[in-house]
């Protein structure tokens, strides 16, 4: 199982894996699935159990996401 | 000057570089070696594809993002925009931002990248225009602004640091006026960013335009405008459209910061070494760097008054940021700055410096000045051996009479 964080932009997946990172939850860019968007770049993968609390911590910053898909 | 690689003089001495206000020079040893780090091991486009060095790229300009703004007092760094110098900036800021029917009003200050833009506008009937009057040292009246204030008054765009003296304006106090009245503030700080402490959030500017390659010692081709975390950028409208990475499922333009004013591959290169440029500035403390080249402006002013026969400047003050402008006598300045250059191998900038509603203001206008531009690099002794190489130009001038400087072509 993973948690994706999808993006409207790479600026923000960069500023996520950053804010993810500060706050030691394991975390790591990867291309965007083409499954589920069809967006050049990357998006920010974690742990379906970090993807709560990275939720919030993306929500206190400001940093605006897409959605996240856990599979 | 502190070259890193003295060889390329090959024994001779190396120039005294007073040109820092036209792009500062030598850079620190960090900026060329990121810049050339990206170049070697990077190299990749950010944000378009999803490998790793991409998104290592993508690091560099976020990182430079993130120090940009903190170091101008903005919070969000998705809020930094960048463009290729402050021109680019100012023509997105301004052309942009005004709609048809606008009144706009700007200083007698401003730099030809503010002054054009604007005039375009106003040939264009698209904006009328309120050029507000400076002292004969180049300050501002804030009350001259709020006096041009209209109905239809949208912007505001005032040159924050003078490149021809080095005149602080007062910001803060127009910006309020500015929030007062809800009249978007747009600050040229092509001179000011790196050379004097900035706050966008404190001195209630909207968009603040910089460049890289001035007094934050990254190269050129780098610059951009940051928003105030309050300010509605949605009231600015991108002039380029095209590709930026994100929502390429669609063939409208993205309406979010900072992707739909970036457009087009962005100089990751410069970029790298802009981000090592703001963090030199910030080890050595703008403050420092502010104190130190308002001493070598001051020490210059002192020394050559002193020593050179007919030195004079044109609207000095000791609380500038570390640019003077100058004549000596009636000694053509094209003439001082050829001197300076050919037999001495001081770099200066003479004439018009893009700005010749300044020189008007400054009563120096059309011959110009000779101006140096500091930075934190020059020394006392670099200052010393100019002003005796113009005690020396003074004295060997052949043309000394009043009918030089009625010679000049505009
Ligand atoms: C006050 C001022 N504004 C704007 C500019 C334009 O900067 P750039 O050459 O980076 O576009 C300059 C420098 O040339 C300047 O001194």
């Amino acid at each position: 199982m993973e948690a994706i964080i999808l993006f409207h932009s790479t600026n923000y997946a960069i500023w996520a894996q950053d804010l993810l990172k500060k706050n030691n939850i394991t975390c790591k860019t990867i291309p965007v699935p083409r499954d589920l968007s069809s967006d050049c770049g990357y998006c920010v993968r974690t742990s379906p159990e970090d993807s709560n609390s990275a939720e919030e911590l993306l929500k206190e910053n400001d940093v605006e996401y897409d959605r996240v898909v856990v599979r | 000057m502190k070259n890193s690689d003295k060889n390329i003089w090959q024994g001779e001495s190396p120039p005294i570089y007073f040109d820092n206000a036209a792009t500062s020079f030598p850079k620190p040893e960090s900026v060329i070696s990121e810049q050339n780090n990206y170049l070697l091991n990077i190299g990749a486009n950010p944000g378009r594809s999803g490998h790793s060095l991409s998104v290592k790229a993508g690091e560099i300009v976020f990182k430079a993002r993130k120090q940009l703004a903190s170091m101008f007092g903005v919070k969000n760094p998705m809020r930094v925009v960048f463009g290729f110098n402050a021109t680019d900036a100012l023509n997105l800021a301004i052309k942009g931002t005004v709609q048809h029917g606008d009144h706009v009003i700007t200083s007698a200050m401003e730099h030809n990248s503010t002054i054009r833009p604007l005039k375009q506008l106003e040939a264009d009937d698209t904006i009328s225009l309120t050029i507000v009057d400076a002292d004969k040292n180049g300050r501002i009246d804030t009350q001259r602004v709020k006096e041009s204030i209209r109905s239809n008054t949208s912007t505001v765009v005032i040159n924050h640091v003078s490149n021809v003296n080095g005149v602080i304006q007062p910001i803060a106090a127009i910006g309020k006026i500015c929030r007062d009245r809800n009249i978007t503030f747009i600050v040229d700080g092509a001179q000011s960013g790196g050379y004097i402490p900035v706050n966008i959030t404190k001195s209630e500017i909207d968009i603040y335009a910089f460049t890289g390659h001035k007094g934050l010692y990254g190269t050129q081709g780098t610059g951009g405008l940051i928003f105030a975390d309050t300010f509605d950028y949605k009231k600015v409208k991108p002039l380029r459209a095209g590709g930026t990475g994100s929502r390429s499922s669609e063939i409208v333009q993205p309406d979010f910061l900072p992707d739909m004013f970036e457009s087009g591959t962005l100089n990751v290169g410069g970029i790298a070494a802009l981000c090592a440029g703001v963090e030199f500035v910030n080890e050595k403390g703008v403050e420092n760097i502010c104190k130190h080249e308002q001493q070598l402006a001051g020490y210059f002013q002192t020394k050559a008054s002193e020593t050179v026969p007919g030195f004079k400047t044109f609207g000095f003050d000791k609380q500038n940021a570390g640019i003077i402008s100058f004549r000596i006598g009636y000694l053509s300045v094209s003439e001082i700055a050829g001197e300076l250059s050919d037999r001495y191998g001081i770099m200066s900038r003479h004439g018009l410096h893009c700005s010749p509603l300044s020189h008007k203001s400054l009563d120096s206008f059309p011959e110009g000045t000779v101006r140096f531009g500091f930075s934190v690099f020059n020394t006392f002794e670099e200052v010393d051996d100019t002003v005796e190489a113009l005690y020396e130009i003074s004295k060997k001038a052949k043309v000394k009479s009043k009918e030089t400087i009625n010679h000049i072509t505009h």
